[in-house]
């Protein structure tokens, strides 16, 4: 099943909707920058695929070279839920943004990914407004995966610092890693009040957030090593 | 019809003033010689023309049966040709003196299909096994045969003989049939149009037996059993046809075998049995079986016109200018309407769109554009040349352009829904064409599965221009978010050889290992690995980080395959 592709929005309905209902604008899709505090960690792909629903539609993900050679291609087999994934590969950062912005103008994606490395030049306020504005207004979530950046001027509405942290203890082998855990740090948002979390995978393929005081009494930490 | 629709407007704006035309856009017309408008015309295509042709006596008067012209071409090594042609271009020819065979598969292992003239000198004969022929000839090297590429070649060469004489057909797997009937003066006579296709085909590096009778039968037994450019008339076919053998009549090998059994070696022995016999002996045997209806087929007293299939259908136009050009962007709106309302009348769509601009100095540049589904949608195929026309030469000016849909697919009519939304599946396919357009199709790409153990082995990303394919079952071990491509190789500790790492160095820098799941073996695929590939034992491990990643070790310590394993990093877990 896919959701239907709704109508594109003036602005002036944007800014409407975002005065008066601002619990929904939060739900509502948007653009949502997550930063991996390494470059090699695999913590934050799974934060953002725990967010993406399969039935949305298929996913397009773009990423630029220098992402591919240092942190590797997507691997269908070990994604958590299934997903129509097409792939684009370009060469420069700016290939990405002019790639998203071509995504974001079709409604049927249920998503569009781009992985940008470093912080590029073109990556500034105007370019991440430009795909806000998009992906409101044709109700496509846009995520941006800045792997070694910093956190400069964006426009994007939520922007999340993700690592890794010890896992889950593995119910049948003592000494392997279990569920995975994340470290996630909403450092700024447009719709909600910034925190720090403790997330992890649901059962079903979605995101569980706690905060950490309440994750260290419900959940039985690792044996520390 | 369409090119006097349009004259008088291509007239006028030719006589107008070239300064206020500048930016008008010109008429487009349809290229000349599409024959879509000869067939709308006639309403029925050239095989019913052909057929018609003998058919029909017009003037009542009694049909001369050898009257017509057949000419009969045969490729006797049309594979091995075309492979050495492939290889030449390649720029890897083959030795003359290499003894080199095509192989096909065979019931008990491949079999040869074709052959060069040095594995022929070494005594490799057609439809023998490989591992014989190899074992009188251990240097014979074997390629695969390509049949598909081979007949699609075929087919084409029959659109391009058309160049002689308008009616082609394909006869057989390595045979063309021409139908030349009127058409060898042009050629300056039957002997020298022979001589031109030979010609012409062997600036192509083909080698090609010829025969012209007038009968498909006659021509094609003196093709393949005749001398060189054999030229045969009327009245002494039955004459040229008795020595033949009887394999010249296109005949079954079982029949041949049969006949030879018989005692009917030759055409003369089996036309001088009474005609009655024969038809008692194979009155319910099919065409490829009968004797009979096969000679009666030569000597044309059973009529067999040559079947030519209608030309594929072109879709060209063209917007000749009055006054040169810098920037073709305003004429290619017009263009593209004509050419998508063409398209639709035909009920066809593009799937590839070539963009011709031909400069005032005899330079012509060429833009192509692909399309993920077939698409007749003018502001669609025009937005794909975005951004791709600033990067061309103008020099003095751009004064012919053409726009073709060089490969077209049949499109239906589709509703469009009552808001002027159109569906998804077409939004998704005009998106993968506009980036396919900027990045290139191999850029855009879509996982294909295979079924395969070896982790990256198991999905190929291809392009997503061709249709998706399907699913398979997840593995049942846990896999990686992300697959290193090739493995990093890193430098490990270990307490036993056979055992997890304890620490490992990954990009210059030191990670302890504090859990580990694993080893999970996974063996080399002997049908598709080398003879040295090594199994793998791939280890889950987290780092004191936090980090999982996937490892692996290559062989095992004193497998025999090399020095002692080496350790890689191949994917990172969530």
């Amino acid at each position: 099943m896919r959701c239907a592709p709704p109508a594109p929005k003036t602005a002036a309905q944007l800014l409407s909707d975002r005065a008066t209902d601002t619990v929904g604008a939060a739900d509502s899709p948007t653009l949502t920058e997550i930063f991996a505090e390494n470059a090699s960690d695999g913590g934050p792909l799974g934060f953002l695929l725990a967010q993406i629903d399969p039935a949305c539609g298929p996913v397009l993900w773009i990423s630029d070279r220098l992402s591919r050679q240092e942190s590797g291609r997507l691997c269908i087999a070990g994604l958590p839920r299934p997903l129509e994934v097409i792939a684009v590969d370009v060469n420069r950062p700016l290939d990405v943004l002019w790639a998203m912005e071509q995504g974001l103008g079709c409604g049927v994606l249920g998503a569009v990914v781009g992985e940008i490395w470093g912080d590029p030049p073109q990556l500034d306020f105007t370019a991440t407004k430009r795909l806000a504005l998009r992906a409101e207004a044709h109700g496509v979530a846009a995520w941006l995966i800045r792997r070694a950046a910093n956190p400069n001027l964006s426009a994007a509405r939520k922007r999340w610092r993700v690592a890794s942290l010890a896992a889950l203890p593995d119910p049948d082998d003592s000494r392997a890693p279990g569920a995975p855990l994340w470290q996630a740090t909403l450092f700024r948002s447009r719709w909600g009040a910034p925190g720090d979390w403790v997330a992890r995978p649901t059962a079903q393929g979605g995101l569980h957030l706690d905060h950490r005081v309440e994750a260290d009494a419900a959940l039985p930490r690792a044996a520390e090593h | 019809m369409r090119h006097e629709d349009k004259l008088p407007v291509l007239l006028q704006t030719a006589l107008s003033d070239p300064r206020q035309t500048g930016a008008q856009p010109v008429a487009p017309a349809w290229r000349a010689g599409t024959d879509m408008d000869r067939a709308r015309q006639q309403g029925r295509g050239r095989a019913g023309v052909a057929a018609g042709a003998v058919a029909l006596p017009t003037d009542g008067l009694p049909r001369d049966p050898l009257a017509r012209r057949i000419t009969a071409l045969h490729f006797p090594t049309l594979a091995m040709d075309r492979y050495l042609r492939h290889r030449d271009r390649m720029g890897n020819p083959v030795p003359d003196d290499l003894p080199l065979a095509l192989a096909v598969d065979g019931p008990h292992g491949p079999i040869l299909h074709a052959t060069n003239r040095a594995a022929r000198l070494a005594g490799m004969r057609l439809g023998e096994r490989v591992v014989d022929m190899r074992a009188l000839c251990p240097d014979l090297q074997v390629e695969f045969a390509d049949i598909a590429g081979d007949r699609a070649m075929l087919a084409r060469l029959m659109l391009w003989c058309r160049r002689w004489c308008p009616w082609t057909a394909l006869d057989g797997e390595t045979g063309l049939v021409m139908d030349s009937t009127g058409s060898d003066h042009l050629w300056g006579g039957e002997a020298a149009m022979l001589r031109d296709i030979e010609e012409k085909f062997a600036l192509m590096g083909l080698s090609c037996d010829l025969a012209i009778a007038p009968t498909h039968g006659a021509a094609w037994a003196l093709s393949r059993h005749g001398g060189l450019r054999e030229t045969c008339h009327g009245p002494e076919l039955a004459q040229r046809m008795a020595p033949l053998p009887v394999a010249a009549l296109r005949l079954a090998p079982d029949t041949v075998l049969l006949l030879q059994r018989l005692g009917l070696k030759t055409v003369g022995d089996l036309a001088a049995v009474p005609r009655r016999a024969l038809a008692r002996r194979f009155a319910r045997a099919p065409l490829g079986q009968n004797p009979l209806m096969r000679l009666d087929q030569m000597m044309g007293r059973l009529a067999e016109p040559v079947q030519s299939p209608d030309d594929p259908p072109r879709f060209a136009v063209q917007s000749r200018l009055p006054e040169p050009v810098i920037d073709p962007d305003p004429h290619l709106p017009a263009l593209a309407q004509e050419l998508c309302a063409g398209l639709a009348a035909e009920g066809m769509g593009a799937r590839r769109v070539t963009l011709t601009l031909y400069r005032t100095d005899g330079e012509v540049a060429a833009l192509s554009v692909a399309t993920a589904r077939a698409s007749r949608d003018a502001a669609h195929l025009l937005g794909l040349f975005e951004g791709r026309l600033e990067r061309l030469d103008p020099g003095f000016g751009f004064d012919l352009i053409t726009l073709e849909a060089s490969v077209v697919e049949a499109l239906d009519m589709v509703q469009t829904r009552i808001d002027g939304h159109v569906d998804g599946e077409t939004e998704l396919a005009r998106l993968i064409d506009r980036l396919s357009a900027r990045f290139g199709a191999d850029r855009i790409t879509r996982p294909a599965l295979k079924d395969s153990h070896i982790p990256e082995r198991r999905e190929r990303w291809q392009s997503a221009m061709v249709p998706a394919a399907g699913t398979l079952a997840p593995p049942r071990r846990p896999r990686p978010l992300r697959l290193l491509d090739p493995p990093e190789e890193i430098r490990v500790l270990y307490a036993v050889p056979e055992g997890p790492p304890v620490q490992f160095t990954w990009r210059r820098l030191a990670h302890k290992v504090t859990r580990f799941a694993g080893p999970e073996r996974i063996a080399p695929e002997w049908w598709a690995d080398r003879p040295s590939a090594r199994l793998r034992d791939y280890y889950r491990i987290e780092t004191q980080h936090g980090r999982r990643y996937w490892l692996y070790r290559e062989g095992l310590a004193g497998d025999g395959r090399g020095g002692p394993p080496r350790w890689f990093l191949h994917g990172v877990f969530a």
